[in-house]
């Protein structure tokens, strides 16, 4: 084609026709914008105020101090809780891991008399109201002459865990080609070897994800914990009874902190996954 | 045992081998002879049962019936980590968490082999690739991959090389060039090659003897020249290339040849080339052995007079007529562009000829188009 024609071929566009062009292509950053806002404010909120000069009650702004970060645990009760919910948050997760990775690759990989019911089982507990599932956890172990308690605690929230490390790993092992694992076995691994070298290794990243969402899970949980947790505190339920009276500046302190270590947690994630790609 | 199968070498024999999926039947009642440092390939379209029988090779499907032997070791149950036997799988499946290098070590680990080092390093430079040992295998682009899976499978030495579609993957420069180095490593590492393919222009270039295969069963069995100049079958001739099959009746004898009457006309075929079970007969010819020739102009061997040329296609080394015959049927013809005769062209009214010993016979009853319709291009996997 002439160039001289197709320059003179180029119309002229009005303004109006520009702004609505432009508005058509970065509509979905200005949404975006909005949405990410929307998410983050409370976030923000709750950092801001960690740093509040507060006294008793967290409402409003009295002015800026470290006090609070340089001593987190100067609320009465507050550390004890956190390490209580670090603790129950950590062997819950243990367990609803090691069990749930178990039943991912059973249902996941093995055709068995039951597979579906058991696949349909597994969801029950995500979809039973945490109310309903904690009052009937509670009567269940007073049958059983269990008190409320650490331990009681720790198993209720293995048994709503485990739906969600379930559900996670079994995403992965779906996704993974079974001629992989065919071929280690080609290649003279026995079914040990071809677990250990090739099925593990490539769905760990599952594993790790769902140990991550468990323990998140198992950290935030009040409705259930409440129920089963008798005389114990955990942090939510330390801060839900506080709230009464004025939740502590504390509280946003770890709350912030956790945050952070979350969102540290999920960028080494990346960065890590994204070296590996790259260079390794 | 172990011990035993995995030391097995020798002759690969399948005998009555038949994989039933509840009322489906892969591999059907088959049994063939794989000599020891062969290069073979089985052949056939999507779904006739070439990769089950390969995955039955392998250990990675249990026969129905039959037994597989390895020399004089039965393999049949054997697991398939104690098979002598490695695959080089279609879409390669190698580790992606693991280096190259350890890809390639795998096998070597597993077995205890002592210096891995050295062999990999050595595997490595065969497949001309030991710059990649500490990349990963995203990193490396699908011929390279191919190379890989390939290094790891030989590294082992198996008594058996097993390879399923290896090329399908690539684009056609590289799976020609693929096909070259491919045979290439084969005589130079000596192992028994089992190549399943549906792409009869690889599997001719590379096999010592092809098996071709259909609904489960084999077809005909012979040198890549047997099984083109000779086939036996409708479903061969159409599958192998690209046949003229015409109907006929053997209606004489001359010495060595049938006399078979074709439409009104006489031509000649080698008795012994011939697969008829009674005087109905399909006689094929090869469309490059056809002569085409004006009327008026001498020619010897059979002849079928009457076309008429329904269509040109001049593409540089030939040209591919079509003639159309006073019985209706369309022939096909390709004309080396050698001899500095002008091309045909559309509407002429010409003979057709060709040399007896050419032609050959297939059963009367037979669907003329089997395996005709089958477009192995178009088929990337099974």
């Amino acid at each position: 084609m002439n160039h001289k024609v197709k320059d003179a071929t180029i119309p002229h566009i009005p303004t109006g026709a520009r702004i609505s062009r432009w508005i058509g292509r970065n509509l979905i950053r200005i949404y975006a914008v909005f949405a990410f806002t929307y998410l983050f404010i409370p976030v923000a909120y709750t950092f801001a105020f960690s740093f509040n000069d507060s006294g008793k009650s967290n409402l409003i702004w009295k002015g800026f101090t470290l006090d609070n970060w340089q001593n987190p645990c100067g609320a009465p009760e507050v550390c004890t809780a956190l390490v209580n919910s670090v603790k129950i948050g950590f062997l819950a997760t243990l367990f609803s891991t090691i069990l749930g990775t178990m039943i991912a690759f059973a249902i996941g990989r093995y055709s068995f008399k039951g597979r579906s019911t058991s696949n349909l089982m597994i969801f029950l507990p995500m979809a039973t109201p945490e109310i309903v599932l904690g009052a009937s956890l509670l009567s269940l172990f007073l049958v059983f002459q269990i008190n409320p308690g650490f331990w009681p605690t720790v198993m209720a929230h293995v048994v709503f865990c485990i739906s969600f490390v379930v559900v996670t790993v079994k995403a992965r092992i779906a996704s993974l080609d079974p001629r992989l694992e065919q071929a280690a076995m080609d290649l003279y691994a026995n079914e040990r070897e071809t677990f250990r070298r090739v099925t593990l290794p490539l769905v760990a990243p599952g594993i790790a994800a769902a140990a991550l969402l468990a323990f998140s899970l198992s950290f935030d949980d009040y409705i259930i914990t409440n129920f089963n947790s008798g005389t114990l505190k955990t942090f939510p339920e330390f801060v839900y009874a506080s709230a009464a009276r004025g939740i502590p500046a504390q509280a946003n302190v770890i709350g912030s902190a956790m945050f952070f270590l979350a969102l540290a947690i999920v960028i080494t994630g990346q960065i890590v996954g994204r070296k590996r790609k790259v260079s390794a | 045992m172990t011990k035993e199968s995995i030391t097995a070498k020798g002759d690969l024999r399948l005998t009555r081998l038949t994989k039933s999926y509840g009322d489906f039947t892969a591999v059907d009642d088959l049994s063939l002879v794989i000599p020891e440092g062969s290069f073979f390939a089985l052949l056939g379209p999507s779904g006739c049962g070439k990769t089950t029988t390969l995955r039955m090779i392998a250990g990675l499907e249990e026969p129905t019936v039959g037994s597989i032997h390895l020399g004089a070791t039965d393999i049949t149950t054997t697991k398939p980590c104690q098979r002598p036997i490695n695959t080089v799988f279609q879409n390669y499946a190698l580790f992606p968490h693991l280096t190259i290098y350890e890809n390639i070590a795998f096998g070597l680990r597993r077995r205890g082999i002592k210096d891995v080092e050295a062999a990999v390093d050595k595997v490595l430079a065969l497949v001309e690739l030991p710059h990649l040992a500490q990349r990963k295998p995203t990193q490396l682009s699908g011929g390279q991959q191919q190379r890989i899976a390939l290094a790891r499978a030989i590294v082992n030495r198996p008594a058996l090389l097993l390879l399923d579609e290896p090329l399908g993957a690539l684009d056609l420069k590289l799976r020609r060039q693929m096909q070259i180095e491919l045979k290439w490593i084969q005589k130079e590492v000596g192992l028994t090659f089992v190549h399943v393919t549906h792409d009869q222009e690889e599997a001719m270039t590379m096999a010592d003897t092809i098996a071709v295969m259909n609904e489960g069963q084999i077809e005909q069995m012979g040198s890549p020249a047997d099984l083109y100049d000779n086939p036996k079958t409708a479903f061969v001739a159409n599958f192998l290339g690209q046949s003229n099959l015409i109907k006929g009746t053997i209606s004489g004898n001359d010495g060595d040849s049938h006399i078979v009457d074709v439409f009104g006309q006489k031509i000649s075929l080698p008795k012994n080339r011939s697969h008829a079970i009674d005087n109905s007969i399909y006689a094929g010819i090869r469309p490059e052995k056809f002569r085409i020739s004006r009327l008026g102009t001498p020619t010897s061997g059979n002849i079928l007079t009457g076309g008429h040329i329904e269509d040109v296609s001049y593409i540089g080394v030939s040209t591919q007529y079509q003639v159309e015959m006073p019985w209706g049927q369309e022939l096909m013809v390709f004309e080396q562009n050698d001899d500095g005769v002008a091309p045909f062209s559309k509407d002429e009214e010409v003979n057709i000829s060709w040399e007896p010993i050419f032609t050959f016979g297939l059963r009367g009853d037979e669907d003329a188009t089997a395996g005709s319709e089958v477009n192995p291009e178009e088929l990337d996997e099974e």
